[in-house]
């Protein structure tokens, strides 16, 4: 048996996910349909939305000074949620990235991530 | 020193000011943004997560992406906002108020203007607010502060952390921390339930292992130059269990225990602050004591949701503008807060248009009823399956549910 809480509403049902004598997958202690929707996506295919940020550097390369105005990190965002197991992965990458500026909210800085459908974007538009 | 004049001046630019200053600028009036920070955005800049704006925009957004669809709009409509600037004092001179503020590009600048909305926002609670004992090592944060220092300035505040406090900022910090490869060891809250929302619980904690505390409390902070652990105590029934106590060893200590509207400038203008909310007093209009000077945002009270506070500034904005126009309401009717509820907002209702009320219940409840009464008789009753102190609840009323209001009417608003 796993126990999960519904994070849909506000009411945070407290769910357990049992399987039954036919193999089908048996949700108890939630109050409404889209509990039982929760417990099956959160079981079979958890994943969630990945904010990070990256390293700005200025056009000629060098980092932003701390006389400078301009933020030293990049933040990012994933186009999508992302497969739980694989943000571990995902963050490696993304450490080792610089973000050269100026930059523009929405550009793409990861395409397919890690063979995936879903990109890394710019969440700030920064000038330089 | 630099003389000004404007219809109106909004203080602070974040998502409330931006907000307001768009309502003023749509109906015609002249508005000046004074901001401190080097951007428009305020404290959504370093909110890098998502989130934001599932009201608003019908998507999630995350921080800077929600401010700089407003910032976009702003400067569209050509809005000045004069950036790193200080406000200084909110006066009234010969029938005029006026607004004096300072920034290193334009030196001391004198503003005559005939409305002021406060959009300051509000600021962490911190170790001195909730007396914590122990030495003072270096390592101790807010989280607010921590999550700056990582998400713009680039640094990582230390390695092992625990987190006092189950607010929000707190929770998504422990994310944040873990992502950044740090250890969070625990976050110890004080009350028997989390303060911050579910989705960050699940999200935030329970996707790493993090333990929560609840009911126990921080009695020791150990370490002499940096932080090297806490002492932890269970409360039981009110009381104390010192022979239960634990440490963590840690070096780094965040604290996420509230956030308190940010109203010096307010109190030295001689604006009446309330002790439930820490904001402005306000009337229907959103305006405080001081007449022509109106407060949204976080400075009025603390919101749970952007997307709420971009509503609430549109409105303090709009009735800037109706001010600035002459209307004034013909009267208004005494709210005060019945069972349940820590406070209404705002103080007063026009009983001829229609009232956007924003309360906090007191208590955690499932299957609540919210009862509006006028002078005793219920007049709107609504079923709610959850409530508790950190959802923010809301309600409109209009002159329907006001028209047996006489001139001494009261309206309740209770939790039962």
């Amino acid at each position: 048996m796993q126990e999960l809480i519904c994070i849909t509403c506000p009411m945070g049902c407290h769910l357990s996910i049992d399987t039954d004598e036919h193999g089908e997958m048996k949700v108890t202690g939630n109050r409404c349909v889209r509990g039982e929707q929760y417990a099956r996506e959160e079981i079979f295919n958890p994943k969630r939305v990945v904010t990070f940020t990256c390293t700005a550097v200025l056009p000629d390369g060098s980092l932003p000074g701390p006389s400078s105005n301009l933020p030293r990190r990049v933040p990012v965002r994933t186009t999508a949620a992302f497969p739980k197991e694989r943000i571990p992965e995902l963050l490696e990458v993304l450490r080792g990235m610089t973000v050269r500026l100026p930059v523009a909210r929405g550009s793409t800085i990861l395409e397919r991530a890690l063979g995936t459908e879903v990109n890394v974007v710019v969440s700030r538009s920064i000038g330089a | 020193m630099k003389q000004l004049a404007y219809d109106a001046v909004v203080v602070g630019g974040g998502a409330a000011g931006m907000a307001a200053a768009l309502e003023l600028d749509a109906r015609g009036h002249s508005v000046l943004i004074l901001e401190r920070e080097d951007t428009l955005g305020g404290i959504l800049m370093q909110c890098i997560h998502n989130g934001f704006g599932l009201i608003e925009f019908n998507e999630e957004l995350t921080g800077p992406e929600f401010a700089q669809r407003f910032e976009e709009k702003v400067s569209a409509r050509n809005i000045q906002a004069s950036l790193r600037t200080t406000v200084l004092d909110i006066r009234e001179e010969e029938g005029l108020r006026v607004v004096y503020a300072v920034s290193p590009s334009q030196g001391m600048m004198r503003i005559e203007t005939r409305a002021v909305i406060l959009a300051m926002g509000c600021r962490e609670r911190n170790r001195g607010n909730i007396r914590i004992p122990g030495t003072r090592p270096a390592g101790i944060y807010t989280a607010g502060l921590a999550q700056r220092l990582v998400n713009i300035e680039g640094y990582i505040p230390g390695k092992d952390v625990v987190i006092i406090g189950s607010g929000d900022i707190g929770l998504i910090m422990a994310r944040r921390m873990t992502w950044s490869g740090c250890k969070v060891h625990a976050v110890i809250e004080i009350l028997p339930y989390p303060s911050g929302l579910t989705r960050n619980i699940v999200q935030c904690l329970n996707d790493f292992g993090i333990p929560l505390y609840l009911s126990h409390l921080v009695t020791d902070i150990y370490g002499k130059d940096r932080v090297e652990g806490i002492e932890v105590t269970p409360i039981e029934s009110g009381a104390l269990m010192h022979e239960k106590a634990f440490k963590i060893a840690c070096d780094t200590v965040l604290l996420s225990v509230g956030l308190v509207p940010e109203n010096e400038l307010s109190r030295n203008a001689g604006i009446e602050i309330q002790p439930t909310t820490n904001g402005p007093w306000v009337d229907s209009m959103l305006m405080t004591s001081l007449p022509g000077v109106f407060a949204c945002g976080n400075v009025l009270h603390v919101h749970d949701l952007v997307d709420y506070v971009v509503e609430e500034a549109r409105r303090a904005g709009a009735n800037a503008a109706a001010w600035l126009s002459g209307y004034r309401p013909s009267r208004e009717i005494r709210i005060k807060t019945g069972s349940n509820i820590r406070y209404v907002l705002p103080a007063r209702l026009n009983p001829e248009r229609e009232n956007r009320l924003y309360m906090r219940s007191l208590v955690v409840k499932n299957d609540a009823r919210l009862e509006v009464r006028l002078d005793g008789n219920v007049v709107r009753s609504r079923k709610l399956a959850h409530v508790q102190p950190s959802e923010m609840l809301s309600l409109t009323l209009g002159p329907e549910d006001m028209a047996a209001a006489g001139r001494d009417s009261v309206v309740e608003i209770a939790l039962v």
